[in-house]
Parts: C-alpha cells; structure tokens; sequence
C-alpha cells in the first residue's frame, strides 16, 4: 500500500496526541482532580488513528465509554474535552455529560456512552441517514469484545446488512469484558467470525499496527462510501491501563507480565521506529511533537480548570428542545 | 406554538385517522420517514401504515427485522443527524426489549451533549388490552415513560387527538411516544381533512361539568363520558378532563377544575399500583387540597398481567360502570 509521508505522519500525530491527552488525564483521576472515572485509551491508539485517518468531518462515528481517543482521533478540541472532563461550562457538554459522554456532533461523534453495547443501534441510524440523503458519508462503529455479546450489536450487524448500509463495524478487541478475560465471556477467538453470520466481510488485524489497521480499515471504508455495504474490522489490541484509570479498582484479572508483553509492542514506538528507520520521522522529530502535545494538553488543563462550573440555573435546561 | 385545531369535516376512524396524519407529514416533509415491523408490504398488523408504501415508496415505508433495539437505534441515528423519523414498536408491550434505546440513549441524548442534539423522533407504539391478546401484547406501560425526563408522552383519546397529536408528535423537535389503543382503532368522530397539530401539554375540557372532576386517559374517555351520563341520571354534573399528553402534564387545568368541583377521580386502563394516576393524584392535592372535598380517586387495573380469558379480561379493565361507581363509593364517604 502506498501512503504518502503526510499521512503517515498525521496517523503518528494523532496517536501522540490521543496518548498524551490519556496519560495525563489518568493523572489528573488519580489524584482526585477531576471528578468521576475515566477509562482511558492508552495502548489502543492505533485503532482510532487508523481508521480515523480515513474519515471526513462529515461522517460519523458512534464511540464507547473509553471514548476520549476517538474524539482527540476525529478532531476534538482540547480544551472544551479537558473543561468537560473537568465539569465545567466550557466543557463540550457544558460539564452536563463527562468523560462517558463526551461528543461532538459538528466533528460527527456521536457521543462516547455508557451503555455497553449502546453503539451499533445508533450507528445504523447515522448511516441509514447517509443513505437516505444519498450522500456518500460513512459511520463507523467503535465497540469492544464485551460489547459484541450485546443483543444491539446482533440487531444492528443484521440491519445494516439487510439495509446494505454504510457502516463500518469497528471491534476494538482488548481482551476484556471489563474485568473478564475474552475466553471467559465468549467461545469465539476472533470476534470477525461473527460478521459471516450477517453477510458481511469480516477481518482480523494487529490493533497494535496502525498501519494494519489503517489499510483494513480503508477498504471497509471504501466499500461503505460506494455502496457496497457494511464491514466488520475487528483489531487485537491491548488495554495498557486498567478497566478504570491507571491502576484502577485493584482487581487481580491479568499479570503485571501480560501487561509489560504487550507494551513491548506499544503502537507508539513499534510506529516511530519504524518512520524512523524509512527516514520519515527522525527519533528527534517524534520527541518535538509529544512536546507540543503536552504543551497543548497543559494548555487546556490549566483553560479548564480556570472555567466556571455551570450555574445551578443550568440543571433544568437542555433536557427538551424548544420547538419553533 | 398556538392550537390549530380546525373545524370538524367528516367521520373518519381512529385508525384512518392515524394512517392520514402519516401520510400528510410525509407529504409535507421529505425528511419523514416510517420503519417498523411490517409498516411497509404489511400496512402494519393494526393498518395505521396502510397505502404508505404505495404512495411513498421502499425507502421511505421501511419494514425492519424483528428488532426493537436496532429500530430505536436507526430513528435515534437519524433522528440525530437531521432526519425526522417515525418509528414504530408494534406492541407497547415489546418496548422491554428496546428500554435501553429509549430511556439511557433517546431520552438522554439532548443533555448529555450539553443541549447540542435535535432529536425529532416519533415512536409510535399500541397499547391496552380487550382483544384477548394476554399478557404481552396487551398492556398500557405510559407510566414507565413519564418518569423519564427527555421523553414526551401523548395518548390520544379518539380519532381527532389522534390525527392532532400525531402532526404536533411528529413536528415536535423532542423524541415523542405516541401510545395509541387498539381497541380505540374503530372508533368514529369528526376528523377535519387538513393538517392540525394539537398542542402537545394542553389537556382537554371535553365535558364541563360542575360537581365532580374525572381525569381520563386515552381509552378512559369514552368511559368516562358514558360513566358521566350515567352519573347525570344521580343528578351529578360531571366534569371529564383529557389530558392528551401526559408528559409534560397540564397539571393547569386539573386544578382549575378540582377547584371548582372540589372532588376528583382519575381513571385509566394501567394497573392503578404506580400508575400515573398516582402522579396526577399527587398533584391535585399538592396543589388544590384546601378545596378538596374528598381524597381523591384512582381507577385502574387490578394488580396482575393482563388475563386472556374474555371474562377474567373484560373484569381486568375498568370501563364506564367502573368508573361510575368509583364517583358514587366517593360521594357516599362524604358527609
């Protein structure tokens, strides 16, 4: 496959950026600075910078409930994600939603959620909304393996099917249901196989190689924006964190050596190495842009936590649309 | 947005009525469309979609899967991306199997972005009981959806609220559920022949009286009337109140009218237990006890599923007799 050095370098870029955005946001929960809980991206990166790489702001995404690297991946603003973390008014959802409902419909994400499995029902929607307008915009659906033994996702794979709709079904298998191990919670190994039950291509692919994923995910795409119906992209990938936060509930469910394992095939630095070795990104290079991410994620800390909370007048309003 | 109710034309049924509104909003906006289990080749099993597919063709008249989740999904999808989409859940019974859709993701959309999603979806749905369809295919689970902030709720009453309360449903900016009753599908009244919204949150004075106040709901109208007529042979003067919708709630006119008949009673086809009878009861004597004459009256189903046996259903459902003697048990606690 032949991508320009452009494109390689946006896909590293936003790799970076949904990294440093994660770690220290992870930071900012561990040490009670921010409200709530955070699932964080780090180690999945590839996945959403892949397959990002390949959209449009007009097309659109449904996310998950680890959901800040798809917005920092299709676009999102720093600092109105950093307010809303935060809770404040600046925040995208004018602190309304958090971290696990975090969107940006103008960029086309149609919303982290909470509900596992919530996903692939709206997606359909998006997409049968593309189709119906005949413009040539695709959706893609980000889920997990826990998220794949959800009846939605068997509703909504079947539909888009049937409807030959534009969707892409994006399985960011990590491993875990939450806390249960993939050969606990399904007798599957590869969540792709599910796609032949719905008649539609299903592929595995190393979630670890941006590259990989970034060429499976362009011909689903591809195949989405000229009609020829959904895809199921399924992408092996790791959760370097844990379900919650860095070090999360404390729950003993995997060995600190799984974990050291798979960070040594860190998407970030398999990825740099290689640019580096082609002579499209010198080690110097890379250093420059995770400093100007950081700087930016400073940036928009310090913009959210110098943002107001809402007011409490704000608690009734947004609930109902006035219609004119 | 003020009522444009127009003047009555012609007699058209419950379930005309309904299938006309769709046709005409489809008419008027192209951004409308239908999917549900068998709208389409189906006309659906009741017939509210009938001759849309004809006339509107496969990609407007949409026939799904068997799949409440997915079809929930697909008017929310839409419904968020700028369509303005009629969904519908054939039983109001199935909504169990999509409660998700509805209440954490349709319902919730709006505010958790902060206010920044239009979701104009309709979710048109059947319910109520007197076809010996048991106890899944025969509930009214309105109460459920009042609880939820972000939802709105209509129950039309008759051929004219339903035509009226589908356009202003449809037209509305909000996801609206439309709860209409399958018994009622028969029933004939004036229905004018143009497009007329009925403001959804204004409830209906359809029979004034001046002793007593019945606060019916969808199927609980007709009841009601023919409980005041029978009433009016005691020499009670009975008020009946349609609310129409029933989220957002025209507490309002309830009031108003239990101010001035100082006795009240509210009936509808739901199990009494947690219904919104409980709600609108509450209500009343939060905010008019001082002229209350009488604790104010409930008349529901009983506290089991649906039966499907004729007798034991017929038993299970309040009708006008019912009602009537609730209004008489009520008056006779007064000294």
């Amino acid at each position: 496959m032949n991508v320009s050095t452009e494109a390689l370098r946006d896909m590293h870029l936003r790799m970076v950026r949904i990294r440093t955005f994660e770690e220290e946001a992870g930071k900012l929960m561990e040490s009670g600075r921010v409200p709530g809980s955070l699932h964080l991206y780090v180690g999945e990166e590839a996945v959403a910078a892949g397959v990002m790489a390949h959209l449009r702001d007009s097309d659109q995404i449904t996310s998950t409930h680890r959901g800040h690297g798809h917005l920092v991946a299709k676009g999102g603003d720093f600092k109105q994600m950093y307010a809303e973390l935060f809770g404040r008014s600046t925040g995208y959802c004018k602190g309304k939603g958090g971290s696990m409902h975090i969107s940006d419909l103008d960029l086309g994400m149609l919303g982290a959620n909470g509900i596992v499995g919530a996903g692939p029902p709206i997606a359909i929607g998006a997409a049968f909304s593309n189709q119906y307008r005949k413009t040539d915009n695709v959706t893609v659906c980000f889920f997990g393996d826990g998220a794949s033994n959800e009846g939605t996702f068997h509703e909504a794979a079947n539909m888009a099917a049937v409807f030959k709709l534009p969707v892409v079904f994006v399985c960011e298998n990590n491993g875990f249901g939450e806390f249960t191990r993939q050969e606990r919670h399904q007798a599957i190994q590869d969540v792709a196989d599910r796609a032949s039950g719905y008649g539609m291509p299903g592929v595995v692919v190393d979630g670890m190689d941006v590259m990989a994923v970034y060429e499976a995910a362009g011909e689903a795409i591809m195949r989405a924006r000229r009609g020829g119906g959904p895809s199921l992209l399924e992408c092996k990938t790791y959760r370097f964190y844990d379900h919650v936060g860095i070090r999360g509930l404390g729950v003993a469910y995997r060995d600190d050596s799984e974990v050291l394992e798979w960070r040594k095939r860190d998407p970030i630095t398999m990825f740099e190495r290689k640019l580096d070795e082609e002579g499209l990104l010198s080690a110097g290079e890379a250093a420059g842009i995770h400093e100007t991410a950081l700087a930016e994620v400073r940036e928009a800390i310090a913009f959210a936590e110098a943002s107001p909370f809402p007011d409490a007048s704000a608690l009734l309003e947004d609930v109902y649309t006035a219609t004119d | 947005m003020t009522t444009v109710e127009a003047k009555p034309t012609r007699q058209l049924s419950y379930v005309a009525a309904v299938s006309e509104a769709f046709a005409q909003l489809m008419r008027e906006d192209p951004d409308i469309f239908l999917a549900g289990e068998d709208v389409a080749l189906g006309g659906s099993v009741f017939g509210v979609s009938r001759g849309l597919l004809k006339e509107f063709g496969p990609e407007r008249v949409i026939d799904t899967p068997i799949s409440e989740s997915g079809i929930i999904g697909l008017g929310l999808g839409a419904a968020a991306t700028g369509l303005r989409p009629i969904v519908d859940i054939m039983f109001m019974d199935f909504m169990g199997v999509c409660m998700d859709e509805i209440v954490n993701q349709v319902a919730k959309m709006k505010y958790m972005f902060g206010g920044k999603a239009k979701l104009p979806l309709t979710i048109h749905t059947m319910a109520g009981g007197g076809g010996s369809m048991a106890a899944q295919h025969s509930q009214s689970l309105e109460a459920w959806f009042c609880h939820v902030p972000g939802l709105k709720v209509v129950m039309p009453s008759g051929p004219y609220e339903a035509k009226g309360l589908m356009v202003a449903a449809v037209r509305d900016d909000n996801p609206v559920i439309v709860i209409n009753n399958k018994v009622s599908l028969r029933m004939q009244a004036d229905v004018p022949e143009e497009l007329y919204e009925i403001e959804l949150g204004r409830a209906h004075v359809v029979r004034p009286g001046t002793n007593f106040t019945i606060v019916a709901i969808g199927r609980m109208v007709p009841e009601s009337l023919k409980a005041a007529e029978m009433l009016a042979a005691d020499g009670l003067d009975v008020e009946v109140i349609d609310p129409r919708t029933l989220q957002p709630f025209d507490t309002a006119t309830v009031v108003e009218s239990v101010r001035k008949t100082h006795r009240a009673l509210v009936a509808h086809e739901a199990v009494r237990f947690g219904g919104i009878g409980a709600e609108i009861a509450a209500q009343i004597q939060e905010e008019a006890f001082d002229y209350l004459d009488a604790p104010v009256g409930r008349v529901g189903a009983p506290f089991s599923p649906v039966p499907f046996s004729p007798p034991l259903e017929k038993e299970y459902i309040p009708d006008a007799g019912r009602v009537a003697a609730e209004v008489r048990r009520i008056l006779g606690k007064q000294v």
